[in-house]
């Protein structure tokens, strides 16, 4: 398994009712239900990952973010909602997390942080947009359409009064390494967050 | 039947007809007292008897769900294209069972079966049968068949609302329901259509109040109009326009009525088809059954209170054009299922065919289907 998901299984609670947003072939969900005895659901818009959820015995629900949010969700249905890697694609980050938080009493995110030494050292040097192993598009072609820097992120989170439980901080291969724990904006490639709302 | 029969197929079925002796209480408060339910099975039961899937069909559907009937069958049973060795509801694994369901007329008793008090057909003294009705009746059968619980329960329209009514009444006798282009319940538009179907009928001369039997004669007209509203409901207006456009039936226009557009023809003769098979009185009963249901009503009008009662797993699909029980519907059922934390899967397939696309195969179909019932296979050892 992926090792990010590794990490992110020993946030889950034993039994948790889970929301996993772009579950992708639902490798993580399916993990949780068979380790965890977690229950819950994935959204999901790619037809090929979808059939395989089903295939697998995972919940998936073809739903799509950006155009129909969580409105079908009730506050606080579940534990904790997931989404890895799907941050920076979503039209309203800021909007998803404010309803992930709303659904869930947790949330757990994970993104590619922009503000990784490569990419600066690229964008100095070269003067075009980055591109790397974690994001290898072009700028007129990207799904990552709001890239974000560990900074700024915990500046949003900061500015909604989300409060930041945990912040692993892991390089391209998902390895926790003192390097990027040193400085993370600089070091780190990956963020895993896992948030909460202020009051709760 | 195609020579050679492709492997596919479950090739020649025969049909069965199952007696009933214990009075049966329907929703209405009437009692049927014995009634007789034909049914088809594809596949072998196995021996714990863990393998049964159950088809339930839509409104003018029946038991011949797949294979022929006999070698000059030109037409194989309605739901053919997902029933066979290695489709999506594999005979190799499944032992699936077809029924026509009580006041059908395929053979099942309906109104037009003799009423043993009378010794006349029913005709309009055939109770109002409901879904919950059939669901019961269906629970008889797996009683009959030594099924204790199914593998899943699957039907399309009016069969997916026996498939969800089956996990609310039964639900530590299914497994699995699969609710395919289906509604938790009729809307205004929806029962209008249904009304205008049963004017329709009601209003031709040779109606004779349901009593047609015995004047030997049909409500043929009503009945080919019924079916010829109905049917413009399951297709859509792009595949209406896509299979006849504005073409006509000769060079120009005649400035009469007579059918002139391929599409006047197309619906006269699929309704005058119908009107030779099917039974006025069955349609009604099947359109009311369709207005009635609404497993909400007794929950406060709440869907998820209902569904708190079910067990079982769901897969909810929808189609894309749909604009008889469109995906919003299918939308609605998945939502009322996630507030009762049941658990469910939902998937809306793209097909330009309307309602109709439930019979169709299409490539994310098959492979949705396909996927999930071999989930299904496996988790009971099929």
């Amino acid at each position: 398994m992926r090792t990010d998901l590794k990490i992110i299984e020993q946030w889950i609670r034993p039994g948790s009712h889970v929301l996993d947003l772009g579950c992708g072939d639902g490798t993580l969900l399916d993990y949780l239900q068979r380790e965890k005895q977690a229950t819950g659901f994935g959204l999901e818009i790619n037809p090929d990952h979808i059939t395989t959820c089903m295939g697998r015995g995972v919940s998936v629900i073809e739903q799509n973010l950006d155009t129909q949010g969580l409105g079908n969700f009730e506050d606080e249905t579940f534990d904790t909602v997931l989404m890895t890697q799907a941050l920076q694609a979503v039209r309203r980050p800021d909007m998803v997390l404010d309803e992930m938080l709303r659904v869930g009493r947790e949330g757990i995110v994970t993104f590619p942080n922009f503000a990784y030494w490569k990419l600066r050292w690229y964008l100095m040097r070269r003067g075009r947009m980055p591109e790397s192993e974690t994001l290898p598009y072009k700028w007129y072609n990207t799904p990552n359409i709001h890239l974000c820097t560990f900074k700024d992120f915990e500046a949003l989170c900061y500015r909604k009064g989300y409060r930041i439980l945990t912040r692993t901080v892991v390089d391209g291969e998902h390895q926790d390494r003192w390097l990027s724990r040193l400085w993370p904006n600089m070091l780190g490639q990956i963020a895993i967050y896992r948030i909460t709302r202020e009051d709760s | 039947m195609p020579d050679p029969l492709p492997t596919d197929s479950v090739g020649i079925v025969t049909p069965q007809t199952l007696h009933f002796d214990t009075p049966i209480t329907l929703a209405c408060n009437r009692t049927l007292e014995s009634y007789d339910l034909v049914i088809e099975t594809y596949g072998k039961l196995n021996a714990d008897a863990s393998n049964a899937v159950l088809i339930c069909h839509a409104l003018s559907g029946h038991h011949h769900a797949a294979g022929y009937h006999s070698e000059d069958d030109r037409k194989p049973g309605w739901w053919d294209s997902c029933i066979g060795p290695g489709k999506p509801i594999d005979t190799n694994r499944f032992f699936v069972v077809s029924l026509n369901n009580l006041g059908g007329c395929h053979g099942s008793t309906g109104p037009g079966s003799t009423n043993p008090q009378t010794g006349q057909p029913y005709g309009p003294d055939f109770p109002v049968i409901t879904v919950r009705d059939w669901v019961h009746s269906q629970a008889l059968l797996a009683d009959r068949l030594g099924i204790d619980c199914w593998a899943a329960v699957v039907g399309g329209s009016l069969g997916g609302m026996q498939a969800l009514q089956w996990s609310l009444d039964y639900p530590d006798r299914l497994k699995h329901a699969v609710v395919i282009a289906s509604t938790p319940r009729l809307s205004a538009q929806n029962i209008a259509f249904n009304e205008v179907a049963r004017q329709a009928i009601t209003s031709d001369r040779e109606f004779h109040d349901g009593r047609y039997y015995e004047h030997n004669t049909l409500p043929r007209r009503g009945l080919m109009l019924a079916r010829m509203v109905g049917h413009i409901t399951y297709l859509s207006d792009a595949s209406m326009g896509e299979k006849f456009g504005r073409e006509l039936r000769d060079q120009a226009y005649k400035f009469g009525y007579d059918a002139e557009f391929q599409v006047e023809s197309y619906l006269r003769y699929q309704g005058e088809r119908f009107s030779e098979s099917f039974d006025a009185n069955t349609y009604l009963l099947m359109t009311r059954a369709l207005d009635y249901f609404d497993p909400a009503y007794e929950h406060d009008n709440d869907l998820a209170k209902a569904l708190l009662r079910a067990r079982c797993e769901f897969l909810v699909l929808s189609f894309s054009t749909d604009w008889r029980f469109t995906p919003a519907r299918s939308e609605e059922l998945v939502n009322a299922m996630i507030a009762a934390r049941r658990r469910v899967s939902y998937a809306e397939i793209d097909a330009p065919w309307g309602h109709d696309a439930f019979l169709i195969p299409t490539p994310r179909y098959t492979a949705i289907f396909e996927a999930y019932m071999d989930r299904v296979a496996r988790e009971v050892g099929a």
